[in-house]
C-alpha cells in the first residue's frame, strides 16, 4: 500500500472512492458480521485485534451507513422465535413497463420485509418481482398475496407463493476475505 | 417462548431499528430506558441466549458490502437432502431454504466481487450437476420498518 504524500491527491481519491470499502473496512465488517461484543465500550473491543483505536471503528462505521454498506445497527429479532412463523416467498409476473412504480407500492406495505425486481429466464422462470412476506400464520401471509394481487391488478399476469419448509442455513453477512478460495 | 418481560419488550421495540453509533451504546441505551448499562448488556446478551435476538449489531446492504445473488436449482426429492448439504458446506452461502416448488432449493451466494461470485456459482453448479436459476437483484425497493412484535398473541400461544 503506497502513501500519499500530497494531500490534494489524496483528497480526490477519498472524495472518488467515498463508498468503497478499503483493507481495514472489510476487516471491520468481518469483525463485526456477526454481532457487537456486549461489552461496555464494543468498538475497543473491535478495534484492539486490529491494531487500531474504538473512535476509528466507530468513524468508519458511521461512513458506512452514511453510504448505506450498513442499513442499521441494531437489535435484531429472530422474527420466527418472535411469533412470524409463517414466510412466503412471493414471485410476481409483472408487467415491465410498469414494474418500478409498483415495486415501490409493494415494498411500503406492511409485512413486506424485502421487495426486489429480479430478471425473468423464459420459458422457466416468468417471474420478475420477489417479495417476502411474514405473518403468524399461512393465513395471514396468503391475505396478504390476495391484497397484493388486487393491488397489482391487470400489471400481474400470474404469481405464486414459495413457502418455506426448512431453513437449512441461514447466518448474517458471509464477506470471506478477498484471497479466500480464489479457485 | 421464553417469558420476556417489559424491559426486554422495550428494549427490542426500541433498537430493532437502530441503535446510536456512540461512543458508549449501552449506557446510552441504558439512560434513554432508565435502567443500569449492565442491566442492559445483560438482558441483551440474554436475549441473544434465547436465540429472541439473532445479533445486536449491523445489518449490511449485501449488494454493496460485496457481491451476492439468489439461486435456485430443482432437485428431485430423494436427492433434496444431499443437494441441500452441498450448497450448504459452502462457507459463501449465507441462505439456504428447502420451498414448495419445483425450484426447491433456494440459497444466497456470497462473495468479495462479481468474478469471484461467477466462479463460485460455477463451481456449485458442476458440483451439483444441475442447472443454477441465477436471479441477481436488478433493482431493490427497500422500505424494511421492521416489525410491531405481537407481544400479546406471543402470550395467549
Amino acid at each position: 500500500m503506497s502513501v500519499s504524500t500530497c494531500p490534494s491527491d489524496q483528497a480526490t481519491r477519498e472524495a472518488r472512492d467515498e463508498n468503497a470499502l478499503d483493507a481495514l473496512d472489510r476487516a471491520i465488517v468481518l469483525a463485526t458480521q456477526s454481532g457487537l461484543p456486549l461489552v461496555p465500550d464494543p468498538w475497543a473491543a473491535i478495534a484492539g485485534p486490529l491494531g487500531i483505536d474504538g473512535s476509528e471503528v466507530r468513524r468508519r462505521m458511521q461512513r458506512m451507513l452514511d453510504s448505506g454498506v450498513i442499513r442499521r445497527i441494531a437489535a435484531v429479532p429472530n422474527h420466527y422465535r418472535l411469533g412470524y412463523l409463517a414466510n412466503g416467498m412471493t414471485v410476481w409476473d409483472v408487467d415491465d413497463a410498469h414494474i418500478d412504480r409498483l415495486g415501490r407500492v409493494v415494498a411500503a406495505l406492511p409485512g413486506v420485509s424485502h421487495c426486489y425486481r429480479r430478471p425473468r429466464h423464459l420459458p422457466e422462470w416468468s417471474y420478475n418481482l420477489f417479495a417476502m412476506l411474514h405473518g403468524h400464520t399461512r393465513d395471514d401471509v396468503e391475505q396478504q398475496a390476495e391484497a397484493l394481487c388486487s393491488l397489482l391488478g391487470d400489471a400481474c399476469r400470474d404469481h405464486r407463493i414459495l413457502y418455506s419448509s426448512r431453513i437449512l442455513k441461514k447466518t448474517g453477512l458471509r464477506l470471506a476475505a478477498r484471497s479466500d478460495r480464489q479457485a | 417462548m421464553a417469558a420476556l418481560d417489559s424491559l426486554d419488550r422495550r428494549l427490542i421495540d426500541a433498537y430493532q431499528r437502530g441503535l446510536p453509533l456512540v461512543a458508549a451504546p449501552y449506557a446510552a441505551m441504558a439512560e434513554q430506558l432508565g435502567v443500569s448499562e449492565s442491566e442492559v448488556v445483560e438482558r441483551l446478551q440474554r436475549l441473544q441466549a434465547l436465540d429472541v435476538l439473532s445479533r445486536v449489531g449491523p445489518v449490511f446492504d449485501h449488494a454493496r458490502a460485496g457481491a451476492s445473488l439468489l439461486a435456485a436449482v430443482s432437485v428431485p426429492e430423494t436427492e433434496r437432502d444431499e443437494a441441500a448439504a452441498m450448497i450448504s458446506r459452502c462457507p459463501e452461502v449465507n441462505h439456504n431454504y428447502a420451498r414448495e416448488h419445483r425450484y426447491n432449493l433456494w440459497f444466497v451466494m456470497t462473495a468479495a466481487d462479481e468474478t469471484q461470485l461467477g466462479v463460485r456459482l460455477d463451481t456449485l453448479e458442476a458440483e451439483l450437476g444441475r442447472p443454477l436459476l441465477r436471479l441477481p437483484m436488478l433493482e431493490g425497493f427497500h422500505i424494511d420498518l421492521g416489525f410491531p412484535i405481537p407481544w400479546a398473541e406471543l402470550e395467549s400461544s
